[in-house]
């Protein structure tokens, strides 16, 4: 073999970089623990967003779709997990079997999704999707009548955690002297799947599939002259990102204890664009970045603001929450102002804008 | 040359855009390994022949038969597949990926990897990656642009642009190569190498359907021309014939 694919391995071009990596993501719990586990669930949160992040990235960066409902997969998962481990049905199977069935499911969402509407493009495509996005959130608010499948708004609680065998991911347990939270757990969990979804996103990028999402990307019609069936590779790519959107569900499902049609709003799909966008499409550790700093800044406002104009008025003037949204808008209006392409793109999707803007 | 083959036989096929009859019932036929030129007038409906013919545009009526099968309209992906592969008047690249990607993008047909390939990245795709990526290399040796693999298309020369997208259209095993105006914008230099590239491609095997204004280079080239004019087929013959038909003489400096 000695194609231009034979090159030395990344981790061993890169050890040093990654072995650090791999400190930074073994201390944060620890030290998020510091200031409570409510920062160990912030970090869980940014490392689900990440995950969310990156399967999105699969349709808006790869295969170039814009799509507005993104969440709408999210919730197919939570809502599976939900339901077949609750108290609800009185179903408890394991988290193993319901990851994988919820998968599954938003898959199938997916391709219901955008079998019918993949001919459409850039807006047309959007609107669609945003429309699927809220059909779905409003099909789990009033589906608690004639028959209570979903518990309507108050949601399904007591949902399962993750266990395997004895070991509960809800409880603290201690290992070789060192006690490990519940959230801590759950970090551990996130993080591995994490790694799981960037490296299908760095192999599906540089495979015979992911030069055809880029070539559809850059020239429809060319890509179709050269053989490609584009509404199936692009169906491909809205099954691939709804299976990701699935498994984060599951897992939220599960960390959280319950669920409900609010977290599953137009916002949070808009959020999880602005992570993908922010940070660089396409772009993969762009788009980490881009998660972890729409997760972690909010909070870091939340927490920061109310001090600071206590230090300087002496009072709260603006409510934090409604400049949280503020600074939100006014970091998206910036970014998109002053790097067009993210915070951190991809050399490609720069020279892509700097040929659009010629 | 005697006992010709049919490999593309095109019936009354028609094609208009509102009022505007672009295809009047047009029917010819291209014979293995020939080189067959069409010509015309701007407008005359060269290009959406083409494009009825790569499935790009659905044509009202009429039909293609190639290599004995009907071709589905609408379907370029199937065209493709059934080995028509075509370049375009307004070339259309990938101009952010690099030539040897481009090239690469036109094995897509003949290769099978698909999404658990790509994520367990196991022997057979690694093969198949290699595999791609030495015949695209081969494929830019043939048009002469290897030097220029790396860099990315819409860097290349307009010559060399025109090289890549041929490079292209044959990843993809063509039998028939459609070239929409290939010569256009070059100099007599690069016309020449051009001449020399298509006389090269068909003695490999692959029949050649070309698009052209410069009316030296196909006669030159061609085995048999057919003239469009008005969306009408009003001559089909040998270059020597067809030069000297009124009714293409008239289409060219009349009216």
């Amino acid at each position: 073999m000695n194609g231009p694919s034979t090159k030395r391995p990344y981790w061993r071009q890169h050890w040093l970089g990654l072995l650090l990596v791999v400190g930074v993501l073994l201390a944060v719990p620890f030290v998020a623990a510091l200031g409570g586990q409510a920062w160990v669930r912030i970090a869980n949160f940014a490392i689900l967003y990440v995950f969310l992040a990156l399967g999105l990235n699969i349709v808006v960066g790869y295969a170039g779709l814009l799509d507005l409902g993104y969440v709408a997969f999210y919730a197919v998962g939570a809502y599976c997990y939900a339901l077949l481990a609750s108290p609800h049905f009185g179903i408890h199977l394991p988290f193993w079997v319901i990851l994988p069935c919820g998968a599954a499911l938003a898959c199938l969402f997916g391709v219901l999704l955008g079998a019918p509407t993949l001919k459409l493009r850039g807006d047309y495509l959007a609107i669609v999707t945003l429309g699927f996005g809220e059909i779905i959130r409003i099909f789990m608010n009033n589906l608690n009548a004639p028959i209570n499948i979903t518990n309507g708004a108050q949601g399904i609680t007591l949902i399962d955690p993750v266990r395997i065998g004895d070991f509960s991911f809800a409880r603290t347990s201690t290992f070789f002297g060192i006690s490990i939270s519940g959230p801590q757990k759950y970090y551990f969990l996130l993080v591995a799947l994490a790694v799981l979804v960037i490296v299908v996103n760095i192999r599906l990028q540089n495979s015979r599939i992911g030069r055809a999402w880029q070539a559809i990307r850059e020239d429809e019609v060319a890509a179709k002259a050269c053989g490609i069936n584009t509404r199936n590779i692009k169906l491909l790519a809205f099954a691939m990102g709804a299976s990701f959107g699935g498994i984060a569900g599951g897992v939220f499902a599960a960390m959280q204890g319950f669920v409900s049609p609010e977290s599953f709003s137009l916002m949070e799909s808009i959020t999880i664009l602005a992570m993908v966008v922010l940070g660089g499409m396409g772009h993969i550790p762009g788009v980490i970045l881009g998660a972890i700093l729409l997760t972690g800044l909010p909070e870091a406002l939340r927490y920061g603001i109310e001090p600071l104009q206590q230090a300087v008025f002496g009072r709260m003037i603006i409510d934090p929450e409604s400049l949280r949204m503020l600074v939100f808008g006014l970091a998206l209006v910036l970014v998109m102002r002053f790097r067009p392409a993210g915070l951190w793109p991809s050399s490609l999707r720069r020279r892509e804008l700097a040929e659009a803007t010629d | 040359m005697a006992e010709q083959q049919t490999l593309l036989a095109a019936h009354e096929v028609a094609k208009h855009f509102g009022g505007v009859k672009a295809l009047h019932d047009v029917s010819l036929t291209i014979h293995r390994g020939e080189i067959y030129g069409l010509i015309g007038p701007n407008g005359a409906g060269k290009t959406t022949f083409f494009n009825c013919l790569t499935g790009l545009y659905r044509n009202e009526s009429g039909h293609f038969l190639f290599d004995g099968v009907r071709l589905e309209a609408d379907a370029p992906h199937k065209a493709a597949e059934v080995g028509i592969a075509r370049t375009f008047q307004n070339i259309r690249l990938f101009g952010n990926m690099t030539a040897l990607e481009n090239v690469m993008v036109g094995r897509h047909l003949r290769t099978r990897a698909g999404v658990f390939g790509a994520i367990s990245r196991n022997s057979a795709t690694r093969g198949e990656e290699a595999a791609i990526a030495r015949r695209a290399d081969e494929l830019l040796h043939y048009v002469g642009i290897q030097e220029r693999a790396h860099d990315y298309a819409r860097h290349l020369s307009y010559g060399d642009q025109r090289r890549l997208e041929i490079a292209r259209a044959l990843a993809t095993e063509p039998k028939l190569l459609a070239l929409d105006e290939p010569a256009a914008g070059m100099n007599g230099t690069e016309t020449e190498a051009l001449r020399v590239l298509v006389e090269g491609i068909r003695r490999d095997g692959v029949t050649v359907l070309l698009i052209e204004h410069d009316v030296k280079l196909v006669m030159g080239l061609c085995d048999r021309v057919a003239v469009l004019d008005y969306g009408e087929k009003i001559c089909e013959d040998v270059p020597a014939v067809v030069q000297k038909d009124p009714r293409v003489i008239e289409a060219y400096l009349g009216g």
